[in-house]
């Protein structure tokens, strides 16, 4: 599935919420159910700058594909970035280099997104381009 | 009383938006306060009607503009009760007014080994610039502790003065525990050993009375856009025989009285720590603030907040799993909390979309995040416009974040 096509999937599945509470509801459930990262990927190195919740994401470069992983000690942040895993993860360099996160404005939460300085979700998506850049260099390069 | 808070909200015309649909509760006063149409007018009046630049020409605007803005400067002397209007330096805020003092004291009166003592309580804007002095110095910083309900503790304060301390400066009402401080005490304490004493006044002069004389402090300031002026505007009040004593902070036009190449000489008080053209507008408008707060009266102001505190604290502590963090005898307009395990930030997301504005994060206080074991805070904070049955919205949301978050 290309991200595209994740994105696309994740703006049908939040097409049924029309109330905010059961929205967030959901956000908060996909934030638990994807898999703990390890104590020893909570480095420095890893975490997102953000002022208020604390963000981490790791990635590495598998068979041509970026496979991150990223964990935030907000409810509502590690939803999104469980949604943003499911949208860049396992994708082409180019491919996440290519794609928009357009789902959020398209799910409502582009509030989310916003340039305010306490905001770890923004940054984080910022990383995520920054990290397919990085790998798409690389694969120049080799 | 004679309070009639319906009259009041209206005249805040911010208080009619809605938020996500829901109408806009405010409770995020600490970090600045909502402007009253009578402080919008002066704005708005002063572009329409009387720009010019002050202190500079013959002309009839800028005469107009001058008298108004040195009007201004004389409601802020009455307003903390100085002795002279000199001694009122309009500054951007308080950040402003302590990285000045900072720089302007620090280079007259501090040197290597000498001490500085700050509190436990204090805000980054009160920490860092004399962190950067001491630095510079090779001075040190020496921090008054607190006790757990967020009280300082004067008999280590005791302990600390000594004839290498050079300065005592803390704040006057935490921001984030809502503590009030014995200044008067603080003061009397320092003065016995000679040292001057700077309070940090950002969350006290909205609340309450402030007289520098009675006090007797050195040093005070204040932000204007936390007592309903607009943002860019605050106060330095400073004793003149310290005033004059110091070193300019800023070079520039309006703070000198004549300049060659070879030697300036200074202006004399207040300009000389008023270099450049100021935020006329701003000045003006503060002095439009202060004018609107005594029509209602501080007395009258402090008896309905204390009761909002109250009903406040009484409400939250009613919900399951909410800890009030700083919980001082005396306290005024701020009320912080941890709910269960909840981060901060899905608080303030959730209460966002009923509208409600709180402050949400480390306060710019992280040491005393630190003292009390927490990554970050909740904190309402009030002014006279808020109503309990805000505050009843407020624990409404708060309830219904508990059963989104906790199960
Ligand atoms: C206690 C205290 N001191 C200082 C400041 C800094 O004020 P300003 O940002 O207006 O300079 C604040 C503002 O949050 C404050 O609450």
């Amino acid at each position: 599935m290309t991200a595209l096509e994740a994105q696309n999937l994740i703006v049908q599945e939040f097409s049924g919420y029309d109330d905010w509470e059961d929205k967030y509801r959901h956000i908060i459930k996909l934030g638990k159910d994807i898999p703990p990262m390890s104590d020893e990927l909570h480095t420095e190195d890893n975490k997102v700058r953000g002022c208020q919740s604390q963000v981490w994401l790791h990635a590495e470069f598998n068979d041509g594909k970026v496979v991150f992983q990223g964990d935030s000690d907000a409810a509502i942040v590690k939803g999104l970035v469980a949604l943003a895993l499911r949208v860049y993860s396992h994708q082409t360099p180019q491919d996440i280099i290519a794609t928009q996160p357009d789902f959020i404005q398209k799910i409502g939460l582009d509030t989310h997104l916003s340039p305010n300085r306490t905001n770890g979700f923004a940054s984080m998506i910022k990383k995520i381009k920054t990290y397919g850049i990085a790998f798409s260099l690389l694969q120049q390069q080799a | 009383m004679s309070f009639d808070v319906k009259a009041i909200r209206r005249d805040f015309p911010i208080l009619n938006e809605t938020v996500h649909g829901k109408p806009l509760v405010y409770l995020d006063n600490a970090a600045t306060t909502q402007k009253p149409q009578a402080v919008i007018d002066t704005i708005v009046d002063y572009y329409t009607h009387t720009n010019s630049n002050v202190h500079r020409g013959i002309h009839t605007l800028s005469q107009l503009a001058t008298n108004q803005a040195e009007n201004a400067r004389h409601i802020v002397q009455k307003f903390l009760n100085a002795r002279e209007d000199r001694e009122i330096i309009f500054v951007r805020g308080c950040t402003e007014a302590m990285n000045l003092v900072a720089h302007s004291y620090g280079a007259l009166h501090v040197n290597e080994g000498d001490e500085i003592i700050i509190s436990a309580q204090e805000h980054h804007s009160n920490i860092v610039p004399w962190q950067m002095l001491c630095e510079e110095k090779k001075a040190l910083l020496r921090i008054i502790p607190i006790n757990d309900a967020g009280e300082l503790l004067l008999d280590e304060y005791a302990k600390l003065l000594n004839e290498r301390t050079k300065l005592v400066s803390v704040v006057h009402v935490s921001n984030t525990l809502g503590t009030i401080n014995p200044i008067k005490e603080i003061t009397a304490m320092a003065h016995k050993y000679g040292i001057p004493v700077f309070v940090d006044g950002a969350q006290a002069v909205a609340h309450f009375a402030v007289d520098v004389q009675d006090l007797d402090v050195d040093f005070y300031t204040f932000s204007g856009h936390k007592l309903y002026a607009p943002t860019g505007i605050g106060v330095l009040y400073g004793k003149a025989e310290w005033l004059e004593k110091m070193p300019p902070y800023h070079g520039g036009g309006a703070m000198i009285r004549s300049v060659s190449f070879e030697k300036t000489t200074y202006n004399e008080l207040p300009f000389k720590f008023e270099a450049g053209t100021p935020h006329i507008e701003g000045v003006i408008a503060l002095g439009a603030a202060i004018e609107y707060v005594w029509s209602i009266g501080l007395e009258t102001i402090s008896k309905y907040e204390d009761e909002l505190l109250r009903y406040g604290t009484e409400q939250l502590s009613q919900i399951e799993g909410l800890r009030i963090i700083g919980t001082a005898a005396h306290k005024a307009g701020v009320l912080s909390f941890a709910l269960a395990d909840i981060h901060p930030h899905d608080v303030g997301t959730i209460l966002d979309n009923d509208g409600i504005a709180i402050r949400t994060g480390h306060h710019c206080t992280q040491p005393l995040m630190e003292r009390f074991g927490v990554p970050a805070l909740n904190r309402a904070s009030f002014a006279f416009y808020n109503t309990k049955e805000e505050i009843d919205a407020l624990a409404a949301g708060l309830r219904k974040v508990v059963r989104m978050f906790v199960n």
